[in-house]
């Protein structure tokens, strides 16, 4: 029997802000999903004409090929520096910064800490997958104790290398930023959650209220060496235990 | 030009950079360079434009990076051991084809070295301190007037060739005192609107500030195109001085402090009878090979002058390539060499 099309209602599309090049993220990662967030936030926002992205170095390297923004390439570590530097000097921009564990919690460290503290006026969504993806599954900040990389290969021991560090914490207990929360991406659920947490982090900047932090848990499936659901379910049943989700403020 | 006044080099800088335009300053406090952050600090945000003390010399050129995506004339200052930290940026800047001022008030090295006047700076300046294949253009001043003058023009040339530019000083131009007259505050509306700036994506296609592209064949491109614009740097923008060369048969080469010490020195040795001249590049890159290459064909000896252990001695020697002499005399750790010093080095190469 033929379906009719006619009373069908659009309710998913791709977002206007994405192009059309291709992701050059793994299967089961969680990076594609962010970036259609973050694409989508800029739809719903109407703020295109007037958002820089800056791109870390990692595997989201090539954010700048995927959104119809304008975008900076930022050296390792330094993209909260950089997108203070473009705030400061066109405030009327709207600037994100998409960085990683390694870029955003180990060689960006000081970078990351006092954007914060200056309270800059900027958005920057930290995606913690505890493992370096693309110079080949390598220990992260974020990498869980006993969790095997190619640098760790018999687990991460603490007394050699410490603990997984809890970096949105750190920022937490500083006085300027205005929201610091961490989400997930494994379930619908968390998706939406996101989804409001990230829409929240552009808004206060549009409203000039200040630093907003998202931190996002995500899967690693190829350097973790699971399936995809396996990587999912990881993540919700290990991963939340040693980095909670949840708003830390709110001060928006 | 506006009013006369008696100011330190640092400070001289800081206001040139001022009348230059420059909207965004991003710095780390270092000796000997603390008064040019200091003048900044109190003068920028009062004009409405943006100071800040970063965190570290590496987080205060990569916020040049960001301001200098935007399309406003930014800068950032510091001393040699803070250059060494923004070496990446430095190179980052070059690779992204970005118009940035960087000002390096030289002390003595390696390592911490001290806070006394030094040129051991001049291969990490001009030879490319950062990683990959790419100058700046470096401006010597010899004099504080001088350094505001091209501190003024390193924003132009910045943004003309869409490259980074240095200031190579020393601890003695940046803490000396002079009697300055600084032109007037250029008309920052006037300048050449940035196309390629990221300043959002209204109305055009978006567009993208990178130094970077995985297929070999693309980089190899964007290095060809790099290349170019520094053969035309190299053709146009070559700047020097010469000082009693028209009569010489000895020549000394210097820049920056040692070159004014050496026009004393000129001066004595004519007072005893020694035809002797100077060469002073300003531009260290672009180096003024063709002018000294010439000069070196009417001298017998072309005696370089260096704080340092003789590294612009080796673009001398590649200049005058045998045609004369090519002595040398270096001072290093911060110490500076006396007229009378210089005098004694002179007199052993003449004749």
């Amino acid at each position: 029997m033929p379906v009719s099309t006619e009373k069908m209602v659009k309710v998913f599309g791709r977002p206007a802000s994405l192009t059309e090049a291709r992701f050059t993220y793994c299967p089961g990662c969680h990076h594609g999903i962010l970036t259609r967030i973050i694409a989508q936030t800029i739809d719903e926002l109407g703020i295109v004409e007037r958002t820089v992205g800056i791109a870390p170095v990692g595997c989201a390297v090539f954010a700048y090929l995927w959104y119809r923004c304008d975008a900076i390439q930022a050296s390792h570590g330094r993209a909260s520096a950089v997108a203070t530097g473009v705030k400061r000097a066109n405030p009327n921009l709207i600037v994100f910064a998409y960085q990683g564990d390694g870029d955003f919690a180990s060689i960006g460290t000081a970078e990351s800490i006092h954007a914060a503290n200056r309270g800059e006026n900027i958005t920057v969504i930290f995606v913690n997958n505890q493992v370096y993806g693309m110079t080949g599954g390598e220990m992260a900040p974020t990498s869980l104790v006993g969790q095997k990389t190619t640098t760790t290969p018999d687990g991460r021991d603490p007394a050699l290398f410490g603990y997984p560090i809890r970096f949105s914490e750190m920022i937490a207990q500083l006085d300027a930023p205005v929201y610091v929360t961490r989400q997930a991406l494994y379930d619908t659920k968390r998706i939406m959650d996101a989804t409001k947490a990230i829409k929240k982090a552009f808004t206060n900047q549009l409203e000039k209220k200040g630093y907003s932090l998202v931190e996002v848990l995500a899967t690693c499936p190829t350097n973790w060496r699971m399936k995809p659901t396996e990587a999912n379910k990881h993540v919700a049943e290990v991963v939340t235990k040693v980095f909670p989700l949840g708003d830390l403020i709110d001060r928006g | 030009m506006g009013e006369r006044m008696l100011l330190r080099g640092n400070e001289v800088i800081a206001e040139a950079a001022i009348r230059a335009g420059c909207q965004c300053y991003f710095a780390y406090p270092i000796t000997p360079q603390a008064e040019l952050l200091e003048h900044m600090a109190r003068n920028m945000p009062r004009l409405g434009r943006t100071f800040i003390q970063a965190e570290s010399e590496i987080a205060a050129i990569s916020m040049v990076y960001g301001a200098a995506s935007v399309g406003v004339r930014t800068m950032t200052s510091s001393s040699s051991p803070g250059i060494s930290l923004k070496q990446e940026g430095i190179s980052y800047l070059a690779g992204s084809n970005l118009p940035a001022v960087i000002v390096n008030i030289v002390r003595g090295g390696p390592g911490l070295g001290d806070i006394a006047p030094a040129q051991s700076d001049y291969f990490q300046a001009t030879k490319g301190g950062g990683h990959g294949d790419y100058h700046m253009i470096v401006l010597a001043p010899s004099t504080v007037p001088e350094a505001g003058e091209l501190t003024m023009l390193a924003f132009d040339l910045a943004d003309q060739y869409r490259t980074p530019v240095m200031i190579l000083a020393d601890g003695m131009l940046g803490q000396m005192m002079e009697p300055v007259e600084l032109p007037e505050p250029i008309d920052v509306a006037s300048l050449p609107v940035k196309e390629w700036a990221t300043t959002g994506a209204k109305g055009r296609d978006p567009n993208v500030i990178l130094s970077f592209d995985l297929d070999p064949e693309v980089l190899k491109r964007m290095n060809l195109a790099l290349q170019k614009r520094y053969r035309q740097i190299e053709a146009k923008e070559v700047r020097y001085e010469e000082a009693t060369t028209e009569d010489a048969d000895i020549l000394i080469a210097a820049y920056g402090t040692v070159a004014r010490i050496a026009k004393s020195v000129v001066r004595m040795a004519r007072a005893e009878g020694i035809k002797l001249g100077l060469f002073r590049p300003i531009t260290l890159w672009p180096f003024p090979y063709q002018p000294l290459k010439e000069l070196a064909g009417r001298v017998k000896t072309v005696l370089t002058v260096e704080m340092s252990a003789g590294q612009m001695w080796e673009d001398v020697r590649l200049a005058v390539a045998e045609r004369a002499n090519t002595p040398f005399y270096g001072e290093m750790g911060g110490v500076v060499p006396t007229p009378r010093r210089i005098l004694s080095e002179v007199r052993k190469h003449a004749s």
